[in-house]
């Protein structure tokens, strides 16, 4: 992070304040981010069940966007630890979509590669791998791929509950994929199209 | 809802029967991406969601002279909110409604957002079956079985349709276990995390809140927990055990699907409805109402080694903690 010396506060302060990367953040998310509203009341941070896991809270990471914090903002771990309960959505007196934004800063963490930990992203990706191969989540494949590379530690401790969950017809062996394959496909890839242009 | 989920489609079939209603599977459903697709493409992640509602749009067609439906029934939480947030986002935010249809040209396909009502199975239980009706279908009522009603996250929240009483603590699961009889116990935790994803990428983050879920419920004397999705059964059930042993507790805390409660209520055998397969058996809470549930073969335990040598005992951030919460 850069020494914030007075003259350099002294000097930003002539120039007027670059939210260059507040409005890139609030175009990726869904719908009207409202980001922009933010007021620092920090109610998101206090709703959050998950905040003690958090680098930063929602609220200081939403000041760090509008202060231009972009490698700060991307390698922090809050996109990640948020488990998409809406409570600081309902509860925001802005209504900011902070969930949303969650996700929008998780995708540009991912482009950039700036993440510091590849749990979560490859777990994400490998859930989407199994649906662009088969339509629908396969969890015996996803649970395998994903545990033998992550947690291969806790694989022992989990087969009573893997077996448990076999035995009792919870869990199939093989993927079952959807009819109009090729057309979810086409879709997707049009899609990934646009989002390359947007 | 065909793997993981077997037990509440089970019960969802055995339901629908005595309250006269009909549902139709949307035809050729893929996957929504759950909370995954959303962190990667915003664009493929709302196309995905949005194939589900341009095929239920497609099928829904007129009966009998009548205009057919609107309504789009899904019973998974993270299902129906990602259905409704496309349906309200497209509207939001025209632009990303242009691209996703453009995504969708791409597979002859077309969604107009706001043509489909997006709901959830107990909503329309609730407010469309009427709890009267429900009531008036049990044959077996659920007195003295304590219940904690766990509603989740996902499914008052963000509701931008205004479809749930309140966002944090939301009566409509309390109310239509209390029509099945049950003894429904105070549980301010209805509405918090399961740890959704977390069990798979976060698992200490998980396992502290499904202890406090499973912790609360605890004490408050409630014999099992009711949900209303896959996702919150998964988690609370699947990894009790293993929450249990990373905190040293020893919660035997039953979790199923309310449609399951509700079959009891109405006269269904355990077996029909899936009930069983769960992990955290439920056979002890059940026999507080006299529902005998056929114990299943369990695949044999790990052997355990009575005398091994002397192991390290694994000291863990939370420890200490077991003292605190029983």
């Amino acid at each position: 992070m850069p020494q914030m010396t007075d003259e350099r506060v002294r000097a930003g302060l002539t120039h007027e304040e670059d939210l260059s990367l507040l409005h890139e953040v609030s175009m990726k998310t869904a719908g009207v981010s409202r980001l922009e509203m933010c007021i620092q009341c920090g109610t998101c941070g206090g709703s959050c069940p998950a905040a003690q896991d958090m680098d930063h809270t929602p609220r200081m990471l939403f000041a760090m966007l509008r202060a231009g914090m972009r490698e700060e903002v991307l390698r922090s771990n809050t996109q990640w630890i948020c488990v998409s309960c809406y409570h600081c959505v309902v509860r925001c007196p802005q209504e900011v979509h902070i969930a949303d934004v969650m996700y929008a800063l998780k995708g540009m963490s991912i482009r950039a590669k700036l993440y510091a930990d590849s749990t979560a992203p490859d777990f994400s990706q490998t859930f989407i791998d199994m649906v662009e191969s088969y339509g629908r989540s396969f969890e015996m494949g996803l649970a395998s791929r994903h545990y033998l590379k992550h947690f291969p530690l806790r694989l022992p401790g989990m087969m009573p509950m893997g077996l448990g969950m076999i035995f009792k017809g919870r869990m199939a062996l093989v993927p079952k994929k959807i009819e109009q394959m090729d057309q979810l496909k086409k879709i997707l890839d049009r899609a990934k199209q646009l989002e390359m242009i947007s | 809802m065909e793997s993981s989920g077997r037990a509440y489609r089970d019960s969802i079939n055995a339901i629908v029967e005595p309250l006269d209603l009909h549902f139709e599977e949307i035809d050729d459903w893929n996957c929504c991406g759950a909370t995954e697709y959303l962190g990667i493409n915003l664009i493929p992640a709302y196309s995905l969601i949005a194939r589900n509602l341009a095929l239920a749009a497609k099928q829904t067609h007129p009966v009998n002279g009548t205009e057919g439906t609107r309504t789009v029934v899904a019973p998974c939480s993270a299902c129906y909110l990602n259905l409704a947030k496309a349906d309200y986002y497209m509207q939001e935010r025209p632009s990303l409604g242009v691209k996703v249809n453009e995504a969708l040209a791409a597979g002859d396909l077309q969604y107009t957002a706001g043509t489909l009502d997006v709901r959830h199975l107990i909503d329309i239980l609730v407010y469309d079956v009427g709890l009267e009706k429900i009531r008036s279908a049990v044959v077996r009522p659920l007195h003295g079985l304590k219940v904690a009603p766990y509603m989740g996250c996902m499914l008052p929240r963000p509701d931008y349709q205004h479809r749930w009483s309140d966002h944090e603590h939301p009566t409509e699961l309390d109310d239509l276990l209390r029509a099945l009889g049950a003894d429904v116990i105070d549980y301010p935790l209805t509405t918090s995390c399961c740890g959704g994803h977390m069990t798979q990428i976060g698992p200490e983050t998980a396992f502290e809140l499904i202890r406090r879920l499973v912790a609360d419920a605890d004490e408050r004397d409630a014999q099992l927990m009711a949900t209303v999705c896959p996702m919150c059964q998964m988690n609370v059930d699947a990894y009790q055990n293993e929450m249990n042993r990373f905190f040293g507790t020893d919660y035997h805390m039953p979790i199923l699907f309310f449609t399951q409660l509700m079959g009891l209520a109405f006269g269904r055998e355990p077996k029909e409805l899936g009930i069983g397969v769960e992990l955290v058996n439920s056979r002890n809470a059940l026999a507080h109402i006299g529902v005998e549930v056929p114990v299943t073969q369990e695949p044999a335990a790990p052997r355990k080694k009575v005398e091994g040598l002397p192991m390290p005992r694994r000291w863990t951030k939370h420890e200490g903690r077991k003292e605190a919460v029983k």
